[in-house]
């Protein structure tokens, strides 16, 4: 298929079937079943170490797997060899050829598969990533984002069935990020192609992707629609690792209607039924930190509303459309509330006593088993140790850019 | 600061301006070098054109001869000599490329194939230094026994009718290039290892991802980029290779017929005195190889690696 000298004309499905990778020391991958339709935008999202990138590798067909199947358009491919599989890959180190011309390094894959006219082509390509002016430097003269455009356009110039992308964006400062991203789901939709996209990025995998999956410790924790994600996730790794939650542990004490109600430090938080994964025993409850909502007075109990408090705000960080608030409460521990900064200044100050409410319906309960059930924080320490390792790194990222 | 160790302390630092004190020091510690390059390279080059321009006085003795400006000594050691020069040309092309095909292989199999066992590597490289613990000579001398008439290695040959009786191996061109050839392996192995060494295998997976086979792979991306080690390799084999008298010469691996410029200077000096003639020769090789050697830098540093 990819020697035949024309490009495909459309996405192909991929199919991953029961995948399993060990290096020597460690697995890399447990079981990975996956089926990503044609023409999708699919990320595979993951802290670094989780196996997204080993999957990437074994689709390119630059590892081997140790057991599984992968079919790409509905044919096995598992013992192709690399050069052979309709796929490209735009490299997290970008691996351009440094003794070639940009447009040499565009047109390389083009002239491999015979296909005609391919400086043409590989000109088309540079003008989609605007570097066709800088055609004729070496790779070694362009920024990192130039080279990481050339990567890209090298990639999207073979239109291959189904393109990989490992960390694309990594290098670009946040404003051509944003922009490369755009372009990026443009050129995904025009050409039809089927993209997996790599990333660390949760933002990134949200903004682009149609379906998500999140992977962890070489399993997928959770797939979907970024909303579905983000408004439900099912274990406590997914709630930290995309955006910030809020986790409860408690005893399930009632079911009344589509409700349960869990006994949290004594305080009765409702969560619906159907959002909640666990309907007794001990369970882990969550809120996104921008459901919440604060009050100087204690709020009249309301139907339908959890209320917690009263607590301290111990920590007022301003960061433009909003401020988040540490709230602690004594017996429950420390919450993390967004407010829009809808007046000037914040809303309460440092050291206020308050007290924090939130709609039942947007509470979620998790599937994790609790194990300490006297502890009250649910998050697990690893996976929350490597959703904070993530958010560093991306901060840093940002402080670069 | 280093700089104060040379100035001498408070009383230099309040003379003269930085940059003029800084580039005294740089002369004092160019001037060893510079010494050196002029008295045992620049002094014996210009005497040896002088005396590859000297003349032979009227009635003059073996070996006397005072200056002049006796162009045609080039002509005569073109004129008599040509042949060992063309010889000498051709055996060193012969050799360089016969110790890239061979040394090309060893270098990336310790360079690259090898990465994963740094043992293999250390153990693969100390085995490619390893022949320079005997001395060259004896080296020579030894491949002399292994390949003479009285070795199993001709025996054999002899007896399965492969080589005539009245053929050796020893005194051909073929003992001589592959003198050449053994002598300067390590010379090709060592600079392409050290510019495999760094070859990055990501470009190698770019390689197979944009379709190319491993044999495409090889010639577009991995050779390209080993194309410095490749030119060093060859120009320390190809240099010292055309000047070589020693495995041409009838005491090691050749005879009277593989006699190369090397040898013809040795005999030309030494036995028969013709200084101008020998230090014309010397002066033809040196040029010659120059010419050659700056045409291929400038093909392969532009067009090869482009």
């Amino acid at each position: 298929m990819a020697a035949s000298g024309t490009f495909a004309d459309a996405g192909a499905d991929l199919e991953l079937v029961g995948l399993h990778k060990r290096f020597p020391g460690f697995t890399a991958i447990e079981s990975l079943d996956l089926t990503i339709p044609a023409g999708s935008f699919f990320a595979l999202l993951g802290p670094s170490g989780c196996g997204k990138t080993t999957t990437l590798r074994l689709v390119a067909g630059l590892e081997q797997p140790t057991s599984g199947r992968i079919l790409i358009g509905g044919k096995d491919v598992t013992d192709v060899k690399p050069f052979r599989r309709p796929v490209n890959t735009v490299f997290q180190s970008y691996a351009l050829f440094p003794h070639m011309t940009v447009l040499e390094n565009v047109a390389f894959g083009l002239k491999r598969r015979r296909i005609a006219d391919p400086v043409a082509k590989a000109h088309e390509a540079l003008q989609l990533v605007e570097l066709d002016h800088l055609a004729l430097r070496k790779p070694a003269q362009l920024s990192g984002g130039q080279q990481q455009r050339v990567a890209l356009a090298r990639a999207i110039v073979n239109r291959p069935a189904l393109l990989l992308l490992d960390e694309p964006l990594g290098a670009l400062d946040l404003k051509l990020r944003r922009q490369m991203q755009l372009e990026l789901k443009t050129i995904q939709g025009e050409v039809g192609l089927t993209f997996l996209h790599v990333t660390h990025d949760q933002e990134e995998a949200m903004t682009m992707a149609d379906t998500v999956a999140v992977m962890n410790k070489g399993e997928i924790e959770q797939m979907g629609s970024p909303e579905e994600l983000y408004e439900l996730p099912r274990t406590a790794f997914v709630a930290n690792f995309l955006g910030q939650s809020n986790l409860f542990t408690g005893q399930v004490v009632s079911e009344s209607g589509d409700l349960i109600v869990v006994d949290v430090a004594g305080v009765k938080v409702a969560v619906p039924k159907e959002r909640a994964q666990r309907h007794r025993g001990a369970v882990t409850i969550g809120v996104r930190p921008e459901k919440l909502l604060l009050h100087s007075t204690a709020p009249v109990a309301e139907a339908g509303v959890n209320t917690l408090g009263p607590g301290r705000v111990i920590d007022v960080s301003f960061s433009g459309v909003s401020t988040q608030y540490t709230v602690a409460i004594p017996g429950i521990g420390d919450l993390v509330v967004f407010a829009q900064n809808m007046v000037f200044g914040p809303v309460v100050n440092l050291g206020a006593e308050v007290w924090v409410s939130w709609h039942a319906e947007h509470g979620f309960g998790l599937a994790d088993e609790v194990l300490d059930a006297g502890e009250k924080f649910a998050a697990d320490t690893s996976t929350g140790s490597i959703a904070q390792r993530t958010k560093e790194e991306l901060l840093e990222e940002l402080g670069e850019a | 600061m280093a700089f104060a160790a040379f100035g001498g302390g408070a009383a230099a630092a309040t003379a003269e301006p930085a940059p003029l004190r800084r580039g005294w020091i740089a002369i004092g510690l160019l001037a060893p070098g510079l010494a050196y390059l002029l008295l045992f390279f620049l002094a014996p080059l210009v005497s040896l054109v002088v005396t590859s321009l000297q003349v032979a006085p009227e009635g003059a003795a073996k070996g006397e001869y005072v200056p002049g400006f006796e162009w045609a000594n080039y002509a005569n050691a073109i004129a008599s000599y040509w042949p060992h020069i063309l010889r000498s040309f051709g055996y060193a092309i012969t050799a360089t490329l016969f110790a890239l095909i061979i040394g090309y292989p060893i270098a990336y199999f310790i360079g690259v194939t090898a990465r994963k066992w740094p043992l293999i590597q250390a153990l693969s490289l100390t085995l490619v230094i390893a022949p320079f613990f005997i001395s060259f000579l004896l080296r020579t001398l030894a491949w002399k026994q292994i390949l003479g008439d009285n070795s199993w290695i001709a025996q054999t040959l002899h007896g399965l009718g492969w080589l005539p009786a009245d053929q050796n191996i020893v005194g051909t061109p073929f003992s001589v290039i592959f003198g050449l050839t053994y002598n300067f392996i390590p010379f090709m192995v060592l600079p392409i290892y050290a510019s495999l060494e760094r070859l990055d295998r990501r470009y190698l997976e770019a390689g197979s991802d944009l379709y190319a086979s491993p044999a495409t792979t090889f010639w577009k991306v991995t050779l390209p980029l080993s194309m410095p080690g490749v030119v060093s390799g060859t120009l320390l084999t190809f240099i010292p290779a055309a000047g070589d008298y020693i495995n041409a010469s009838p005491i090691y691996l050749g005879s009277i017929q593989t006699a190369m410029v090397g040898n013809v200077i040795d005999r030309t000096f030494l036995e028969s005195q013709e200084y101008p003639i020998a230090a014309a020769l010397s002066v033809l090789l040196m040029g010659i190889i120059l010419i050659i050697v700056s045409i291929y830098v400038r093909r392969s540093g532009t067009e090869d690696l482009l």
